[in-house]
Parts: C-alpha cells; structure tokens; sequence
C-alpha cells in the first residue's frame, strides 16, 4: 500500500528564467522526493508560479530538470500532473464535469456524447477524489472545493511522476478544505508520486508539508519546516512571529 | 400543409432547401465553440473581410470570387489570430481595426465608378440563386467540417476552458485555435453568397446562442443549437416565398425568434 521511495526523486539544477530583461529566476536548485510534499513558500513575486511553469514545460529557461529513479539513474520522461490556483473561465458554458473530464480523457468529441469506458474512467478518477457526484453537474455550478476535485481527478490521469499545486486552497471554504487535505494526505501515502504545492498558509504548510522551500528568485532556505521557519532568512521574508498569521 | 409545401415545386426552390439544409448545420455546429470562445464579434468580422476578399480578387485579376474570398479569409484570420495570441493589445481593439480596415479597403475597391450595385447582393445574400454544383461544393464543405470537428473539439474545448491548463496536458492551443479560425473562417465565406454579409453571423451565433440558454452538456448545445439552425432554416425559407422576403433575413429572424423564447425558457427553468 505505502510507495515510500526516497530516493526516486525530481532534480532541478540551476534553473534560471530570464524574460524581458529581467530575471525571474536564478539558479534554483532542489530535490522534489516521491512520497513527499514538497511546498514553494516566498512572497508575491519571488518566482514561485514561474518555477512551476518551468517544471511544466511552459516556460524557457536555462539549467536541468531530471527525473532520476532510485539508483540514480535518468528515467526519460517526466509526467506531471498539475491543479491551477483557480479556473476562470465562462461559467455559463454548458458543459458537465463528466464532459470536461472525458475531453482529456478521450479523443471521442463530446459533442457525439461519452462513451461507456470513457464514462467509467470519468467515474473511476472522481470517486479517488471523492467527487463521483459531481459527475453530471455543470462545470460552472460546481463550488471552489467541488472544482478544485474536478481538477485534482483531472490531475490524477493519466498517473503522473509528480503532481504539481499552485495554491489550490485559497477561496474553498473550512469543510472543502479539510476534505482536499485529506485527500492529498492520502494521495502521498498511497500513491508513487512527488507532490509540489505553491501555498501562502504557513499555519498548513508547517503542519503537512515534508521539505519547505523558501524561494525569491532563488532558494534562500530550504529543509524541514522547523529548520526553515527558524532560519534567519525565514524572518527577513515574514519577519518573526508571522508564521502564526495565514501570510 | 400541402400548400405550405408548393413553395417546393420549383427546382430553385428546391435548390436553396438543399442549400439550407447543408449551410445551417454546418454553421449551427461551428457556433457552438464560436460562443463558448466569445468569438462572436470575430465571426462578424470576419464576414465583413469577404467585401475586400473579392475586392483584391478583382485588382489581382482572380477570376473566381470565391477563391479569392477563402484565401483572403483564411489569411485574414491568421492574422488576427496571431496578433491575438502575442498579447499586444485588447481582442475586441484588434478585431475593430481589422473589420473596419477591410470593410473601407472592399468597399473603396468595389465601389470605384459607382459600381457597388453589382456586388450588393452580397450584402443580403441570395440563396435562391444557388446551382447544383454550389451544392456538390457545400456538401463537401460540411463533410470537411464535421471530419475536422471532430477532430478539433475536445482539445479546442479543453482551450476554452483554461489554456495554461490545456498546455499542460500536451495541448496545443494556438495551433487548435488558429486551426478553429481557419474552420470557421472557410465555413463563412463558402456561406456568405447565399446569406450574405450582414447576416452571415446571425446564423453562425445565434442557433448556438439559444441552444447554450436550453443546454446542460456539450452533447445537448450541438443538437440544440443544430436543431434550431434547421428549424430556422427551412421555416424562414419557405416563410420568405409566402411572404415575397428575403430568404436570409427571414431565416435570421426566425432563429432571433427562437433566442428569445430560449431566454425565456431559461428564466422560467431558474
């Protein structure tokens, strides 16, 4: 049940992203470990949704992304999954989450309807997420917690090496909250994954992540959450005392 | 009824039903996406660039019309795809500069020695003017567009609804939208003769638009917006010989028509 493998692990060495003239990020350097939640903390700016970015293919930049297995060697692909902040997008769409979903999922054009194994997939990936209802529900009447499941179930398929969050718990209130945590605490012991989650909530960040990274254009710390919140760079960021208020 | 039907005993008749029935599927399909994309003030543009389409034929010596408005449209809408894509201004500014351009440059071209009565008719279009072989070429053009929809539908969906999202599942969508455009953009001008300029986007939009007030999924905003590009078709055609109208205009009101109890239908469902 446990897939535990330290070892098995997302290399990033020396990324740095340049646009304009500007750099956005400079040298980055950092293990993402399968079986942990890694979280990117720093503030508005620092260059977090750009390394994301970068991690997905999204972006140019400089320096090496490796997926490397357990006895150190390269594994060629790197399939990653990925939770936006939020969906913006026209709510008035007529489209069902079960739609949505099978558009990924399958080359069939919805518009000629699912089809039966499509509609098992669809199925199977919400109820992982705890979300089968939601099924034949319109995408734009599904609440922030219902739509950030929709996208997790999204993220989930097909299996990726490492599941990327762009702070995927702002605006869900206390009880969605509590059900997407659970769900990705279970995510983490159960599944053979890296979890990479952007988050500005210290108070949750320093009750579940594994590794913390503090970023500002570059790593200024990184470790358990204890060694970084007690570092010296932690306080120049926050300042003291503010891992205490949601930053 | 049989009387409703005389209309039909003329081969012209006969000719602009076939007409209909290929043309509003086609683009009652197409306006699904051109809705949920918010490309309505596009496709609108886009009709009004087959004036300087068929201008520039004319100045290149091109002897078809109609070639010379899908190779105007298709690069016409590349380009207004591209430029949108780089990000430099606001869609809705690009698009104004490139109908209002295209519309004075087709019109300046057209109208040189007060000849402009001689393209008019496509202004309002004239679908009782359609021949066999008009036919055989909106019939392929339907079987193209429905192969290409399929083809182009879910990553183009997946597109509408989040692009950074989409890329990140391998799409990719300024390909998938560029390809969208240029659908639509060849939908429109092999369209236009027999609907016309002003009222080509009508049909593109509003089928669609009263279909997204009556649907749930995706599957029900295609045979919506399907069923009522038909409806409107075939009614406001044969309305309009009864009522000595234009065909195109008839059809378009009979689909506002059809909106407007969509928006009805609607409220009441809320």
């Amino acid at each position: 049940m446990l897939h535990h493998c330290d070892l098995c692990h997302i290399d990033l060495d020396r990324i740095s992203v340049r646009r304009g003239g500007q750099t956005l990020l400079q040298d980055v350097s950092m293990h993402i470990h399968c079986g942990q939640l890694t979280v990117l903390i720093g503030q508005n700016g620092a260059g977090k949704t750009t390394l994301i970015k970068a991690l997905l293919g999204q972006l140019p930049h400089s320096g090496t992304i490796r997926h490397v297995d357990s006895r150190g060697l390269d594994i060629p692909h790197l399939r990653t999954g990925y939770v936006p902040q939020v969906l913006q997008f026209d709510r008035a769409m007529p489209l069902t989450v079960e739609d949505y979903l099978a558009a990924a999922l399958s080359k069939r054009p919805v518009w000629t309807g699912v089809g039966r194994k499509t509609r098992a997939r669809v199925a199977q990936a919400l109820a992982d997420v705890d979300a089968a209802e939601l099924a034949p529900r319109p995408l734009g009447r599904c609440s922030g917690g219902e739509l950030q499941r929709v996208l997790l179930a999204l993220a989930l398929v097909p299996a990726p090496d490492l599941l990327v969050l762009d702070e995927p718990v702002s605006g869900i209130d206390r009880n969605g909250l509590k059900m997407f945590l659970e769900t990705l605490m279970d995510l983490r012991a159960t599944r053979h994954m890296a979890l990479l989650l952007v988050s500005h909530d210290l108070r949750f960040v320093r009750e579940y992540a594994d590794h913390v990274v503090l970023l500002e254009k570059n790593v200024l710390s990184q470790g358990t959450p204890g060694e970084v919140f007690a570092s010296p760079e932690f306080a120049a960021v926050f300042g003291s005392g503010e891992e205490e208020e949601d930053a | 009824m049989a009387q409703l039907l005389e209309a039909y005993q003329f081969t012209f008749m006969k000719n602009a039903l076939v007409a209909v029935l290929l043309v509003t599927p086609m683009l009652g399909l197409l306006g699904t996406m051109a809705v949920n994309h918010q490309m309505a003030f596009f496709s609108d543009a886009l009709g009004h660039s087959a004036l300087t389409g068929i201008g520039l034929g004319i100045v290149l010596g091109l002897r078809s019309d109609l070639l010379a408005m899908l190779v105007f449209g298709v690069v016409w809408a590349v380009m207004i795809c591209l430029i949108k894509q780089s990000g430099s201004a606001s869609t809705d500014t690009i698009i104004s500069v490139f109908s209002s351009t295209s519309v004075a440059a087709g019109l300046l071209i057209l109208a040189r020695g007060g000849q402009f009565a001689k393209y008019s008719s496509l202004l309002i279009g004239d679908i009782l003017a359609v021949t066999p072989a008009d036919l055989v070429v909106l019939s392929v053009a339907l079987a193209v567009t429905v192969l290409v929809w399929i083809l182009l539908y879910n990553p183009l969906l997946l597109t509408s609804v989040d692009p950074f999202l989409a890329r990140s599942r391998g799409i990719r969508t300024r390909l998938v939208e560029c390809a969208f455009v240029v659908l639509v953009a060849v939908a429109v001008m092999l369209s236009i003769r027999w609907v016309g300029v002003m009222l080509i986007n009508a049909l593109l939009i509003l089928p669609a638009a009263a279909g997204r007030n009556l649907a749930r999924s995706s599957r029900q905003h295609a045979v919506w917006s399907v069923a009522i590009a038909l409806f409107s078709g075939v009614v406001g055609l044969t309305a309009s010989y009864w009522l000595d109208t234009s065909a195109g205009a008839t059809i378009v009101l009979v689909s506002a028509l059809l909106y407007a109890l969509s928006l009805f239908l609607r409220s009441v469902r809320k």
